[in-house]
């Protein structure tokens, strides 16, 4: 391995992404430490999930880097990589989890094959070896085991979620995006979900980027917290930080809008 | 060459001595079309496996029925050469017919129905059971070039995939034949990786015959009109099927030999005789059959 776990895993600086002329966002600059889980907030439409693709190399940006210290080379820029390179980097080192299970899940084949796919595409060729690793996996997102031969399109969303988490971590990726993992689960499966994923983080010592605009999946997840709006990062902090005492007035904003139960 | 036997079938001249229509051009398709076939077969042909685009005619027969092997066949094929075609095996089936009544109008060459006498051999579904030597050259009817199809819908991402070598997928699609049924259920148009690098289909043909692709002397073209793509694997070129280590690739096997000619290492064809069910099995290369029982081979005759 390349550098000291003190070396930022992720690098990002000035990133500007402008979709024609409508600003997406604008001058994003922050580093991402092995392990840590950095929260983006923000309302919709503020740049929280276009920063989140042009990050983990789905959206070219118009302007900035992103630099990510890859095992065998350090830190490489992930747009200045061949396409090839990338694609690997995304499916093997990378996990992304998306807000609809649909985009981040292959439906027409069963659960077990969902979780297998990225060991076949790096190269397993043991369909014993790829079957108890898929179980291994689902047992480990709390699945029925009974319906690992099952399609997706047959599960609840929560069920999805997991899956689609699971398929993403059996190739023990150190950095994970998510974008609204939660949204559109009720709330005792989100809070289920929640915990499973504060406890797959913590116990793998993944780095995550988690995009939601849900303040409590934040607060529970996330050790520093970036708040967004009309493209642009507004405050930036240790998540309790920020959300106890903030400074800027949208935060306050955002922080007073709660809900209390 | 050696004995041609004219086709029952075909009224046309099989002789030497092609009669030719002023005003047709050799082959049905115009010189330039043949050319843009050819310089497609020989890009295909440097790239083994390599899907090429080209410029698909609309032929005298519908989609597939083989305007893709047609084409193909078209472009490759002399006034010296001798054409077989065979449909599911059989010489005598109606694609089969159509197809070497066609070639044996437009372009008056002989045809014929043994193998070790055809130097062309367009075929659906089958690659005859006689191993194919060097003096020829075999061209595949195909529906569906691509092989990533099924589980990946966009052209684009299919081609990126071929680019990349990314196939991880496609053993998605054999570990789900495993987890359902216990073994690689796929039997025809079973995915093939050629020369070590390009997956493809090998058009729908009975996994059976997928080892006998494998180092062919032959020259084996593809040809799929609607989707027009050519591709090809040139003679003695690694084609390797797909499995799992501990799923290995396996071919169909009988319990039964063919009822005809006794052969008991050819693909046989299951055929009900009566209404009650009661079957018999045939081989599905009829030439090879016929050869064996010219030879003094037979079967047990079917169920009396």
């Amino acid at each position: 391995m390349t550098g000291s776990v003190r070396d930022p895993l992720l690098q990002v600086r000035d990133l500007t992404h402008h979709y024609g002329r409508q600003l997406g966002c604008r001058d994003v600059s922050f580093d991402l430490h092995p392990g840590e889980v950095l929260g983006i907030v923000g309302e919709s439409g503020s740049g929280k999930t276009t920063l989140l693709k042009c990050v983990s190399g789905q959206l070219q940006p118009t302007d900035g880097s992103v630099s990510y210290r890859t095992r065998d080379l350090g830190p490489v820029d992930v747009y200045g990589m061949s396409e090839a390179r990338r694609r690997l980097l995304m499916r093997t080192d990378w996990g992304i989890v998306y807000q609809n299970a649909r985009d981040g899940l292959r439906m027409k084949v069963s659960a077990g094959a969902n979780v297998g796919e990225r060991l076949m595409a790096i190269g397993d060729r043991h369909y014993g070896h790829i079957r108890s690793e898929a179980v291994d996996w689902l047992e480990r997102v709390e699945m029925d085991m009974g319906r690992i031969d099952d399609m997706p399109g047959t599960f609840s969303g929560g069920m999805q979620q997991r899956l689609q988490i699971a398929r993403n971590l059996v190739t023990k990726p150190r950095l994970v995006f998510m974008d609204e993992p939660t949204s559109g689960l009720d709330v005792s499966v989100q809070a289920r979900l929640l915990d499973l994923i504060r406890g797959l983080v913590r116990s793998l010592g993944i780095a995550c980027i988690v995009v939601t605009h849900d303040l409590g999946v934040v607060r529970l997840l996330s050790h520093r917290l970036m708040v967004m709006k009309g493209g642009q990062v507004v405050e930036h902090g240790l998540t309790d930080q920020v959300l106890d005492d903030p400074q800027h007035p949208y935060t306050q904003l955002l922080v007073s809008s709660i809900l209390p139960v | 060459m050696t004995s041609v036997i004219p086709h029952p079938n075909a009224s046309v001249a099989t002789s030497a001595a092609p009669v030719r229509l002023a005003g047709y051009n050799f082959a049905y398709l115009d010189e330039q079309t043949k050319r843009m076939i050819r310089r497609a077969l020989l890009k295909a042909v440097a790239i083994p496996g390599y899907q090429v685009p080209f410029g698909s005619r609309e032929m005298p027969l519908p989609y597939g029925w083989g305007t893709g092997g047609i084409q193909v066949t078209a472009a490759v094929i002399g006034p010296d050469d001798v054409l077989k075609v065979i449909d599911q095996g059989a010489d005598d089936t109606t694609n089969a017919v159509s197809i070497r009544r066609f070639f044996a109008k437009t372009a008056g060459v002989a045809t014929t129905d043994r193998t070790v006498d055809a130097t062309v051999i367009q075929t659906r579904h089958r690659i005859p059971e006689v191993p194919l030597t060097e003096n020829q050259i075999l061209v595949y009817q195909v529906p569906i070039p691509e092989p990533l199809r099924q589980l990946e819908p966009r052209e684009a991402e299919t081609r990126k995939m071929h680019a990349l070598e990314e196939y991880g997928v496609m053993h998605v699609s054999l570990y789900e034949d495993i987890a359902k049924f216990g073994r690689i259920t796929r039997s025809y148009n079973y995915p093939v990786r050629v020369n070590g690098r390009y997956v493809m289909a090998p058009s729908p043909i009975p996994k059976f015959d997928n080892p006998k692709m494998d180092r062919m002397p032959a020259l084996q073209l593809f040809g799929a009109g609607r989707e027009k793509r050519i591709y090809a694997v040139p003679p003695y070129t690694d084609v390797k099927s797909l499995d799992f280590e501990d799923h290995p690739f396996e071919i169909e096997t009988w319990e039964e030999d063919c009822s005809l000619c006794g052969a008991e290492d050819s693909y046989l064809d299951e055929v009900i005789v009566d209404d009650k069910g009661t079957k018999m099995y045939v081989c599905s290369d009829s030439d090879y059959c016929r050869e064996r029982r010219e030879a003094g081979h037979q079967g047990d005759g079917g169920p009396k």
